[in-house]
């Protein structure tokens, strides 16, 4: 074919050049220049009450999760941990808007999110104990495995949406991941894959500030990373992390529009993390008091108890109940991570492939007699 | 072989409407080395999938669609593209049944076609076996001859744990007497093979390197060496008996593969042929392989593949005379 048969070309071949194209108006899909907001704002207005009774509550026992968490490891009950003071509204409101059939896809900070899909606390956290990698049967759940590796659980999330859509399932995946795995390849591929495929995945990237140290200004110059979604062909929203009013909405909205069968959206909290990355980190190194002391005024269940209260949704009395329940919580976790796992040994060997290999078998007869041996002693 | 790999891909989407065949070009085009002719065609471009150009996109997706119960035979272009898709291929198609306690398997199948001698350029020619092989909770196979490229492929998308299936780019060509009407069946994955019998040293090889070892065989005849080969099959798991049980009746044994020898497969069966034989022993193991460079450009390659020379210098090194 030459280049006066291509379509358009016309008798001058320089006047259009005959290019691919864009197929999308970029448009519609570049997020709004400041992040989204309900509560404060005259949206308040529309608050669904039954639902922000709800959310409130969830937010209180989140803080007490993290809180108690914390305190495990302190204890030395957990390996680690890493908090998510300050983002339970992202937590919670991820895990809220999703229904029984549809996957959420948790990053190892996400805890709190599989929490409060009901996962029971303690299964959460075997990972971080060390007793096991995944506590939970992830089908059971419909929960992956908490991710380690940086924005690796993304492909999985659209691969498993693709997979539901491609056997006519009414199923949604939600993947979270930080500002920091927004760098990675994994990402880019996932996004990428999930445009074109048009699978039912919400993208949720939680920017709390901070990749353990380095600040978001070190990780991209994009004027946010929700405006990385145009690149790939899908809608950016950008909104407040710590607003779980506007994030129960945008994230509500989004898993709509998948569900429709619109396509993925990628969506931007923007966020804090009150502490440090794990106990094994010290960040006052890298950040001052004083944006700490300003993103504390702005706290995730200040701003919903204020609204509520103002509106006469909750009261002292609802307050308290939300109080006692996360205790109750709080106490049955405990107890639960008191209590000493119990470990079996062979279970080295028991997981690694369908059919024990005769290597596998060998080693395992290896670390029987050790373990006789022990015994014996 | 090409067409048995066709045919064995043809008929396990066929039989199960879970199996989903993906990757780079596979589609309309049927591959580059036309693996999946046809697939799309017959099965739809759902079931026979042209992705973006992203290994650890494909591998990542193919992982969530074996989550969610589907079979996905994933093909990588070449070996030295298979890279990117690492870290999908380590910490999660490898570990994900073990992360899991079981709950969790991966029936992944990923098809990696590698190794040199068709005069391709660089990148295009690694044997990266040595990576795979290093991964616990992968299995590794390589087919060498034409049925077992049908019934090895076929018992890979079957497996419920991942398989790296690492294609031979040379003998995707090689002829044989093969009925796709009628396909032979040969043992499963795990089982190694002799494919000439012989009493003055076993060659242990696979994939590429087997017409090669055979050749090296007959040659070897008017030497007065009569040599037996043994054609792995399976990398992980290795059947270390069928190798032991020959190395032992013969008393020596040279491994062969295209792979550098320093950290190679080669080196791990040397040591356990030497641990398990050592009595029986006429002389140390040896290994001919690649050399422990980065693949050699088209003009150079025929210096660096193990051929039928260096194998027959090995085997007089095995002291014959005692």
């Amino acid at each position: 074919m030459t280049v006066q048969e291509l379509p358009g070309a016309g008798a001058s071949h320089r006047s259009t050049p005959p290019a691919w194209r864009p197929r999308t108006d970029a448009a519609p899909l570049l997020p709004d220049p400041e992040p989204y907001r309900v509560l404060g704002t005259e949206a308040a207005d529309r608050l669904d009450p039954e639902l922000m009774r709800r959310c409130y509550a969830e937010l209180v026992r989140g803080r007490r999760y993290n809180a108690q968490a914390t305190a495990l490891t302190k204890q030395g009950r957990l390996a680690v941990y890493p908090s998510t003071v300050g983002q339970e509204a992202c937590e919670i409101a991820a895990a809220l808007v999703l229904e029984d059939q549809d996957w959420l896809f948790p990053s190892y900070r996400d805890t709190l999110a599989a929490v409060a899909r009901g996962l029971d606390p303690v299964q959460a956290l075997t990972l971080l104990r060390g007793d096991w990698h995944t506590g939970y049967d992830p089908r059971e759940h419909r929960i992956a495995p908490l991710s380690t590796p940086l924005a690796t659980q993304l492909p999985h999330a659209v691969g498993l949406a693709h997979a539901a859509r491609l056997r006519g399932d009414d199923v949604v995946a939600l993947a979270m991941v930080g500002d920091g795995g927004t760098s990675e390849g994994d990402f880019h591929e996932a996004l990428n894959f999930a445009a074109v495929w048009q699978a039912p995945v919400v993208f949720l990237v939680q920017n709390n500030g901070f990749a353990i140290s380095v600040p978001l200004a070190k990780q991209t110059a994009a004027p946010t990373l929700a405006h990385k979604a145009v690149g790939y062909g899908m809608p950016g929203r950008l909104v407040d992390g710590n607003d779980i009013a506007a994030m129960h909405e945008v994230l509500a909205e989004a898993v709509r529009r998948a569900r429709a069968g619109g396509g993925p959206t990628l969506i931007e909290a923007v966020t804090y993390r009150m502490e440090a990355h794990t106990n094994a980190d010290d960040a006052t190194r890298y950040r001052g008091d004083a944006e700490v002391e300003a993103w504390k005024a702005h706290d995730p269940i200040d701003l919903l108890e204020r609204e509520l209260t103002a509106r006469g949704i909750i009261d002292e009395a609802a307050i308290a109940t939300a109080r006692e329940e996360a205790e109750t919580m709080a106490a049955a976790l405990r107890e639960g991570m008191n209590a000493d796992p119990v470990v079996d040994p062979m279970d080295l060997f028991a997981h690694v492939y369908a059919e024990q290999t005769d290597r596998l078998r060998e080693q395992a007869a290896m670390l029987r007699a050790e373990l006789e041996a022990e015994d014996q002693a | 072989m090409a067409q048995a790999l066709t045919r064995a891909m043809r008929d396990a989407m066929a039989e199960d409407p879970t199996v989903h065949v993906m990757g780079e070009d596979v589609g309309t085009l049927g591959g580059v080395f036309r693996i999946t002719d046809g697939l799309a065609k017959e099965f739809g471009e759902e079931r026979c999938t042209d992705t973006p150009l992203a290994e650890a996109g494909i591998l990542g997706a193919a992982v969530g669609m074996a989550m969610y119960g589907l079979r996905p035979v994933v093909e990588m272009q070449f070996d030295a593209f298979a890279y990117p898709a690492f870290e999908q291929l380590i910490s999660h198609v490898a570990k994900m049944r073990n992360r899991t306690r079981g709950a969790m398997p991966l029936p992944i199948t990923i098809r990696v076609p590698y190794g040199g001698g068709i005069g391709g350029v660089e990148h295009h020619c690694d044997s990266s076996e040595a990576y795979y092989v290093a991964t616990p909770g992968l299995t590794v196979v390589t087919p060498a001859t034409v049925e077992d490229a049908y019934g090895l492929l076929r018992a890979s998308i079957a497996s419920d744990d991942p398989v790296v299936f690492l294609e031979p780019k040379r003998l995707y060509w090689s002829k044989a007497d093969w009925r796709p009407e009628a396909p032979t069946p040969v043992p499963g994955i795990g089982k190694a093979l002799v494919r000439r019998a012989g009493t003055s040293a076993t060659l242990i090889t696979y994939g590429p390197s087997l017409p090669v070892c055979l050749e090296a065989a007959e040659a070897a005849r008017q030497e007065g060496w009569d040599l037996e080969v043994v054609d792995l099959r399976s990398l992980v798991p290795f059947d270390e008996n069928t190798v032991v049980e020959s190395v032992r009746r013969t008393g020596r044994a040279v491994v062969v593969h295209e792979a550098g020898g320093f950290g190679g497969p080669g080196a791990e069966i040397a040591a356990r042929v030497t641990e398990r034989c050592f009595h029986h022993l006429e002389a140390p193991v040896l290994r001919v392989t690649g050399f422990d460079i980065p693949y050699p450009p088209p003009m150079l390659e025929k210096h660096h593949l193990p051929g039928v020379d260096r194998i027959l210098d090995a085997v007089a090194r095995l002291q014959w005379e005692n």
